[in-house]
């Protein structure tokens, strides 16, 4: 990623900042203020991190992937359908089922790309029209099994949602315990050091996110494997010729970006609330997209551009949490069309390239024909 | 499509080429059906009353057809538009902002005109104005995304998208705020009535089938016509098969772009205008949530031909209206229809699926939308 967009994010995310800093001075201290919304941008930024991961392998191997909403929407209702069966049906203890209910999005997630790479790379179906195919299928499919499980007739949950056995829980950092004996007397260093461990005390799949950026950097420009779905994406006549089975690499990324998407769709109903509600994923599968391109289909570029989406979106859920001591010029903001546009907004100026071109993989979009 | 390559066009060929074109979407319905009725039968419902109950429902009674009729308009006109574009290698996404916004845009100029000029104003003006204000508010909605597409290679289907959820937060704001019916008794998000002079008269006393709906046709027609006999449309089907071609034999490109996209989008436009001025009376907030995808739907299905689209857009309006009676019958879910138009859609988008099935061999031309993202 060059300085301009790098600049660019930067900016973009020291304005969000300062805007909550501002406005909830007189609430709380810059530093509390500051980690607390690091710690939301991180948490939010989630899904569109792993919908851009998604992309990134999807796209790189030659596959564009616009179903990556209908993969997260789908597998947010299975996985979430998965652990209230194993809890409530099957009778598993929470954690098992939350466990379960992981794996189940996940499964989903790979799932529905698979169907996306039989239409894209077998049968070459145009790959916009395929996605298109993929996210109509999800707001059906779930849609109707939404109501017809729960309220159906002879649905085992007789006419009523029940409980979900929860949500994955936050994973403590022991970074008090290690420098509270550094910090010794000063209030103001513990204090610091709280904050910090706010921060870093995330959920799971949110961990997991950030590992992923990192695994998947490395996977796809120092392995073999990522060598080879570069050169699939790139050139895949070339590829063939040198005896990569182009067909193959590309139904193996597609499958990955499907459980990394799964895996975004888990973190709604699993791992954020223990609820499902139609169309929940609201346009974050393609805010990915967005993300991605603007990360020019690099792991760690996506990753910062998925930051900036979060912050917006973090910057929303402060407005409202400081709702009682905005200053009345600032009241606006409190709108959530106001903020709320930023993600979009953001998305239309990222994509016109004033911010600096990006260049898909040459290959991308393209069926193979041997 | 495939009748323009044959010199001889008599009508047999004509029928034939017709028949040809029919074949993959009627086999493509056929196998969804068949598969519905699968799924049907494994929730343990009885897949052929639920069928019955959607043919019913749908057809069955004047009260029916006439409700089939009033749920095609707007699939017509947004069928039409995604279709427009698809023959412009555009993929418009965005039917649905632009749809609430025109819808937006005509309950305004309903309600709120005559207060504004102090008079009431007669029929024969008020109803086109907001007609046309709805078309141009859709019309400039979707050429934004144009311009970007043609000046900076933005792609389309994100920026619709985008536009999309820009177009819903402002609504959304607009009839929870300025435009919220003042009535006392509101607590929905939804304009007040529009005026009488605005509203298109129903065909038939006592049936809501509208005017809207034979306007739907013939603007079908116009758009067949505009995309074979005129010179603006043999621009957008030359860019929309080949960019580069169509540069090379002087075409100017990025402005045949803007136009498809607003032309789109205002067929789009259209769709929510009619849908206010001929039904509701009114724009309400939601209304249109899933409009957009059924419009895109409707288009594929019907293979982007505006008689297909017409073809389409009624078979979709009957399976949404047979829908109630058929929940009615069989207890099914109403969302058991979105499944079954997601099959429909899957296995047309997936023509060789089809042709595997049914053992029909391949014939020339497919869709082109993908070309890179830009950027």
């Amino acid at each position: 990623m060059d300085w301009k967009r790098f600049g660019f994010i930067l900016l973009i995310i020291v304005v969000l900042f300062g805007i909550v800093v501002l406005i909830g001075r007189t609430e709380s201290t810059p530093i509390i203020i500051i980690t607390s919304m690091m710690a939301t941008t991180i948490a939010v930024a989630t899904p569109l991190t792993l919908g851009a991961l998604s992309g990134v392998f999807c796209e790189r191997s030659g596959v564009v992937n616009i179903g990556i909403e209908g993969m997260m929407l789908s597998s947010a209702f299975f996985g979430w359908l998965t652990a209230i069966y194993m809890y409530h049906v099957f009778g598993f203890g929470q954690g098992i089922s939350i466990f379960v209910g992981l794996l189940g999005a996940i499964v989903t997630g790979m799932l529905m790309a698979l169907l996306l790479a039989v239409l894209s790379v077998t049968y070459k179906v145009d790959q916009i029209i395929g996605g298109t195919v993929i996210n109509i299928l999800a707001v059906g499919l779930t849609g109707f099994l939404n109501r017809q499980m729960f309220f159906g007739q002879g649905s085992v949950f007789g006419g009523e949602i029940p409980n979900s056995p929860g949500t994955l829980l936050n994973v403590h950092v022991p970074l008090s315990e290690v420098l509270n004996p550094i910090c010794g007397a000063s209030a103001d260093c513990v204090e610091i050091v709280r904050a910090l461990n706010t921060v870093l005390d995330q959920r799971p799949i949110a961990i997991s996110a950030i590992v992923l950026v990192f695994v998947a950097h490395y996977i796809l420009f120092n392995t073999r494997w990522g060598l080879r779905t570069r050169a699939v994406g790139e050139h895949p006549k070339a590829a063939d010729t040198v005896g990569i089975n182009v067909v193959k690499m590309r139904y193996a990324n597609v499958i990955i970006g499907g459980a990394l998407a799964g895996l975004a769709g888990a973190y709604f109903t699993i791992e954020s609330v223990p609820s499902f509600e139609p169309l929940l994923t609201n346009g974050r599968g393609f805010i990915s997209l967005a993300a991605m391109i603007f990360g020019n289909w690099t792991p760690i570029g996506a990753w910062t551009a998925a930051l900036v989406f979060g912050a917006s979106q973090a910057l929303n859920i402060k407005l409202q949490l400081f709702r009682e001591v905005i200053p009345p010029q600032w009241a606006f903001l409190q709108q959530s069309y106001v903020v709320g546009l930023i993600p979009y907004i953001l998305t239309m100026i990222i994509l016109t390239g004033i911010i600096g071109r990006t260049t898909p993989p040459a290959a991308d979009g393209q069926p193979y024909e041997k | 499509m495939q009748s323009e390559k044959k010199s001889g066009l008599s009508l047999k060929t004509l029928f034939r080429s017709a028949l040809d074109a029919m074949l993959i979407p009627f086999l493509a319905i056929l196998t969804a059906v068949v598969l519905g009725g699968i799924i049907i039968a494994i929730v343990r419902g009885n897949p052929f009353l639920a069928y019955y109950g959607l043919i019913d429902g749908s057809f069955g009674s004047a009260k029916a057809l006439s409700e089939t009729a009033v749920w095609a308009t707007p699939y017509i006109f947004g069928g039409l538009a995604v279709a427009l574009a698809f023959k412009g290698g555009l993929f418009n996404i965005g039917a649905e902002g632009q749809l609430a916004l025109g819808a937006t845009v005509s309950a305004l100029i309903g309600y709120a005109l005559p207060g504004w000029l102090g008079v009431e104003i007669p029929t024969i003006i008020h109803l086109p104005l907001a007609i046309i204000v709805g078309m141009a508010a859709g019309a400039i909605w979707a050429a934004i995304v144009g311009f970007l597409k043609a000046y900076t290679g933005g792609h389309e289907v994100i920026n619709t998208i985008m536009m999309n959820y820009i177009a819903l937060n402002t609504i959304s704001f607009l009839l929870n705020g300025p435009m919220k019916d003042p009535d006392p008794n509101n607590v929905i998000a939804r304009t007040p009535l529009i005026a009488d002079g605005a509203r298109i008269p129903t065909i038939f006393e006592g049936l809501r089938v509208h005017w809207g709906f034979i306007f739907a046709l013939l603007v079908a027609y116009l758009v067949w016509w505009v995309l074979n006999k005129t010179t603006l449309g043999f621009e957008i089907r030359t860019v929309g098969m080949n960019p580069d071609a169509a540069k090379y034999a002087g075409i100017n490109v990025k402005r045949t772009i803007i136009l498809t996209m607003a032309l789109s989008g205002m067929l789009a436009g259209l769709a929510g205008t009619i849908e206010v001025t001929g039904l509701n009376y009114r724009h309400e907030l939601g209304f249109s949530i899933g409009y957009g995808f059924d419009a895109i739907a409707i288009a594929l299905l019907g293979k982007s031909h505006p008689l297909g689209v017409v073809l389409a857009a009624i078979l979709f309006a009957a399976m949404r209206n047979g829908a109630t009676r058929m929940q009615f019958l069989t207890q099914m879910p109403v969302d058991l229809i979105s499944m079954l138009q997601a099959l429909i859609l899957l296995f047309v988008a997936a023509d060789a699926i089809i042709r595997y099935i049914y053992r029909i061999k391949a014939q020339g031309e497919r869709v082109v939308l993908t070309r890179g993202w830009g950027g």
